[in-house]
Order: structure tokens, then C-alpha cells, then sequence
């Protein structure tokens, strides 16, 4: 077992949501839920993050910041897409200034349904996202022996 | 010393939304602040062209996850307007506790992060907590948390049942209790008070004349509060908007922290007179016309103008809210202030940016 599966960090960002999601992501870090006794660790800092929770439907603005902050992220990592407007742009997907879900931008691994997406979803979706993690780890050490060996 | 400019934002630890300032400052002092907004621009006043004026409930509703009560009671309450609808009496009640119930959620938020803010994590995490115990009440009565649509054009969709409104009554009793106890912390603690007390002021002209609404205009002493108009049940449950005269950081805090109780007091009151009888009446038809509609949401007054031709989509649809209003005085009051203060001072207008932007 690595430190990912004890102690993953995760960064959230909001791709212009309408905060329902964005204040559930919080109420899974707060008394009630509180992920934070299982190890899971609320950063602002991209570069120190595991897996990266998107909210919202991406507008043409967010964009670039979610690129930027995903291309910091350390790998291996993980995408997860909280909410419905996260993995399909949702009840904005009409809207002239709205790109679509999240997977428009960056690759997204775990997709979170709901509107807005309950704390269990959440927690669930993070739990999942740490079997993603690990296997990503053994790839990479995987390719990393190889290269040694040749 | 040369002037430098830092960027705050759009992704900053204090910040859950995503709003860009540039920050002009001399030594630790801050010169100017230049907004830039639009990161959670959607678009959605143009959506009531393409979703019909039921539909289109569901959009007003998600202006916002927080305040997405009085959104959904707002909409209503105007699409109502230009239909001649009366609503069941019952149902105006229903709203109206819902619509209190999710302003001591959305106080009791903003609390914990301002308290997260000014680096106080026990106090965040108290504020939450009590969070919780209003959101269980919520889920309880409605199916959903945060964004619970339970109002309709003509009405509500649930009922609370009679033999529930008991059990709700002592939970509530008992979280008032909690928020006795939290409060008194935020009123009275050296370390907060330090942090909030004349930092950020605006004089009760200046909140006038630039705009401010809601706790933000209370604290500067204006007593001004929409619910005063008689809206939904407020007809017959009189509201005394809470002032404070200092005019920064903690009179706003204070004047929060008042609303919770004056909230609680409300939802027993309106528990106590709720009438018998329908829960929503059958609406035929389409809208025509065109209305004006203001309520009180927790962040201050949000007006809502609505325009349609007798045809199933709103011709337009307009929504000016609370945070708007409230970031001219922001930007006034933050020139002069110490660079540590902006978190502070941008928190306590309690900024709500996906209202702003829609």
C-alpha cells in the first residue's frame, strides 16, 4: 500500500459552477462527512495535489486555468468531474458562452452525477479515484524498470 | 517605495468561487484594486429562450447553489405576478420557512469561511457542523440539500405534515442553542475581534450612495431589508432589519450572526400560523407582460425583471444581484487597507460570484 491510498490531497476548482456543487465538496471535508480522519487532504496548491475535483460546466474563461492547473499537477493524477455541468456541461449545456462537460478541456477519469452532487457521490468518487491513482503508479514504476533493464 | 502589483486569484485558498482582483501595492499597503470577472459567466438570462417559463424554474434555481431557495421563490413569485396567480396561503408559508431555513445555512457558511479565512479552523469547523444538523432539516422536508426545488409557478411541491412540525420545532431549539454558543465566539473573541474590528469601514452615506444592499448596507447603520415589503408570509410575520453603526469588518460579522436567531424566530412563528389547506393551485396558460420583483436573499435585495409576450418563453429575463450591488463599495473601501486585511474585507461583502456573473 502506498501513501496515495492512505493519504491522498486533493485541489478543487470551480469551472464556473453555480456553487452547489463547490459548497458539497466543502461539506465533505467538515464535521458530518469529514474525509480529513481518512487522510484526505484539502490543498490550493496544484503542485502538492493527487486528484484534482472539477466542478461546473466549463466556460470559455475557465478554460485555460484548468489546463494550467492541471498541467502542475505532479503524475501520476487523477480527474474526477463533480455534478452534472462537470461531466456534460448539464442544464448550461445550451448556453452560448458554456465549452461543454469538463472532458472538453482534460482527460477526466471519474464522473460524479447529480445536481448538485451529494457528499456520499463525492466521497465515493475520491475512493475510486485512489484505485486510479495506484494503478498509474504501478504503470509508471512498471515503464520506469523497463527502461532500466534496456 | 515602488509601486507592485499581486495578483489575487481566481484560484486562492480563501476564495471557494473564482474572481480575479490585481492588487496596486505601496510597501504593505494596497493602492488600487482592478476586478477582473467573468469566470463564471454562463449565460443563462439567454436560456429563456430556449426553455419554456416552467422549465426555466429549474435555471433560476441554479443562479445559485446557495442561495437557490429565494431564486426559485423569486421566479415564481414573478412569473406569478404575470399571471394573476394567487397561491394557497399554505404554500406561501412553506416557502417562506424554507426560504429562512436556507439563510441560517448560508450564514452559518459564510461564518465558517470567514473563519477559515482568519485562520480560526476550530471555529470553521463549529460553524459547519451546526450547517449540517440545518441541512438534515432541509433534506428531511424537501429530498435534497442544497439545491432542494421545492417551489413551483402556482405554489410548493411538498408539504411538511403536521405530526413532522414538532420534531422540527425542539432540532431547532437545540441548534439555536449551538448557535448561541458559536456566535458568542465571533462576537466576543479577542483573536476575531482583532482580525475584524475597524478594518474595512464604510460610512452609512458612502453604503447609501454606492449601492450596497442586504448586511452589508445593515451594518453601516441603513435599516433596510426587502422583507419589510410583505412578501410571502412576512405580511402577517413583521421583520425588524438588525443594524449595526460601525460600518466594518465586524459589524457585519454581528449583524450575521443576529439574523440567525431573528431567523429561527421567524420559522416558529410561521410554524405556529401555518394555515390548513392546498399546497399548489393548477396553473394554465402563459405569461404576458412585464414585472418587477424584489426579495430579500441572504446576501442582501435581488431584483428580478421579467418580460413576456403571452408565448410559453420569457421574451426577457433579468436578474440584478446582491453581490452586484455590493462590489462598488468593495472596491471603495479596499485602497488604504493593509494587504493581510483583503481576504477579510472581500469576504465579509460575503461574495457570492456565481450570482453575480450568472
Amino acid at each position: 500500500m502506498s501513501s496515495f491510498s492512505k493519504s491522498p490531497w486533493v485541489i478543487h476548482y470551480d469551472a464556473s459552477s453555480c456553487n452547489g456543487c463547490d459548497i458539497e465538496v466543502l461539506a465533505c471535508l467538515t464535521p458530518g462527512f469529514d474525509v480529513e480522519r481518512l487522510g484526505v487532504i484539502n490543498t490550493g496548491n496544484p503542485k502538492h495535489a493527487d486528484i484534482f475535483l472539477v466542478t461546473g460546466a466549463v466556460n470559455e474563461q475557465c478554460r485555460e486555468v484548468i489546463r494550467n492547473i492541471y498541467d502542475q499537477m505532479p503524475h501520476p493524477k487523477v480527474v474526477v468531474a463533480v455534478g452534472a455541468c462537470a461531466s456534460s456541461g448539464g442544464i448550461f449545456a445550451d448556453c452560448y458562452n458554456v465549452a461543454g462537460g469538463v472532458d472538453s478541456v482534460i482527460p477526466v477519469d471519474v464522473y460524479v452525477p447529480g445536481c448538485a452532487a451529494r457528499p456520499e457521490a463525492i466521497i465515493d468518487a475520491v475512493v475510486q479515484a485512489v484505485a486510479i491513482l495506484e494503478r498509474k503508479r504501478k504503470e509508471m514504476d512498471a515503464e520506469t524498470v523497463s527502461k532500466e533493464v534496456a | 517605495m515602488a509601486r507592485t502589483v499581486i495578483p489575487f486569484g481566481p484560484q486562492h485558498p480563501v476564495l471557494p468561487e473564482p474572481v480575479h482582483l490585481d492588487l496596486v501595492i505601496e510597501d504593505e499597503k494596497v493602492v488600487e484594486a482592478r476586478p477582473s470577472i467573468g469566470f463564471i459567466h454562463r449565460g443563462l438570462e439567454k436560456l429563456a429562450e430556449k426553455k419554456d417559463y416552467n422549465e426555466f424554474l429549474f435555471v433560476a434555481e441554479r443562479i445559485c447553489g446557495i442561495c437557490s431557495a429565494i431564486h426559485g421563490q423569486t421566479y415564481c413569485q414573478a412569473v406569478e405576478t404575470l399571471m394573476n396567480v394567487s397561491v394557497p396561503p399554505r404554500a406561501v408559508y412553506l416557502r417562506t420557512i424554507w426560504g429562512e431555513l436556507s439563510r441560517i445555512h448560508s450564514h452559518l457558511l459564510w461564518l465558517g469561511l470567514m473563519a477559515d479565512g482568519m485562520g480560526f479552523e476550530n471555529l470553521f469547523m463549529h460553524s459547519w457542523r451546526i450547517r449540517e444538523r440545518v441541512l438534515n432539516i432541509i433534506e428531511a422536508t424537501t429530498g435534497a440539500r442544497v439545491i432542494f426545488g421545492v417551489c413551483k409557478v402556482g405554489g410548493v411541491r411538498r408539504d411538511i405534515e403536521p405530526d413532522a412540525i414538532p420534531g422540527i420545532l425542539a432540532e431547532l431549539d437545540s441548534i439555536e442553542k449551538d448557535m448561541r454558543d458559536v456566535t458568542k465566539v465571533f462576537l466576543n473573541d479577542k483573536s476575531v475581534k482583532a482580525r475584524l474590528c475597524g478594518v474595512g469601514v464604510v460610512s452609512k452615506q458612502e453604503a447609501w450612495d454606492l449601492g450596497a444592499v442586504g448586511p452589508m448596507l445593515r451594518a453601516s447603520g441603513v435599516a433596510q431589508d426587502m422583507r419589510t415589503l410583505g412578501y410571502a408570509a412576512f405580511s402577517d410575520i413583521p421583520v425588524v432589519p438588525i443594524t449595526r453603526t460601525e460600518g466594518d469588518c465586524y459589524a457585519r460579522c454581528a449583524v450575521r450572526c443576529e439574523e440567525l436567531f431573528q431567523s429561527v424566530e421567524i420559522i416558529r412563528q410561521a410554524f405556529n400560523r401555518i394555515p390548513p389547506g392546498e399546497i399548489a393551485i393548477k396553473v394554465t396558460g402563459n405569461p404576458a407582460g412585464e414585472t418587477i420583483t424584489r426579495t430579500e436573499q441572504p446576501r442582501g435585495e435581488v431584483v428580478y425583471h421579467l418580460k413576456a409576450n403571452g408565448t410559453k418563453h420569457l421574451q426577457r429575463f433579468r436578474v440584478r444581484t446582491p453581490t452586484f450591488a455590493n462590489l462598488p463599495v468593495m472596491l471603495k473601501i479596499l485602497p488604504g487597507c493593509d494587504l493581510a486585511d483583503v481576504p477579510m474585507i472581500v469576504l465579509t461583502i460575503d461574495p457570492c460570484i456565481s450570482c453575480t456573473e450568472r
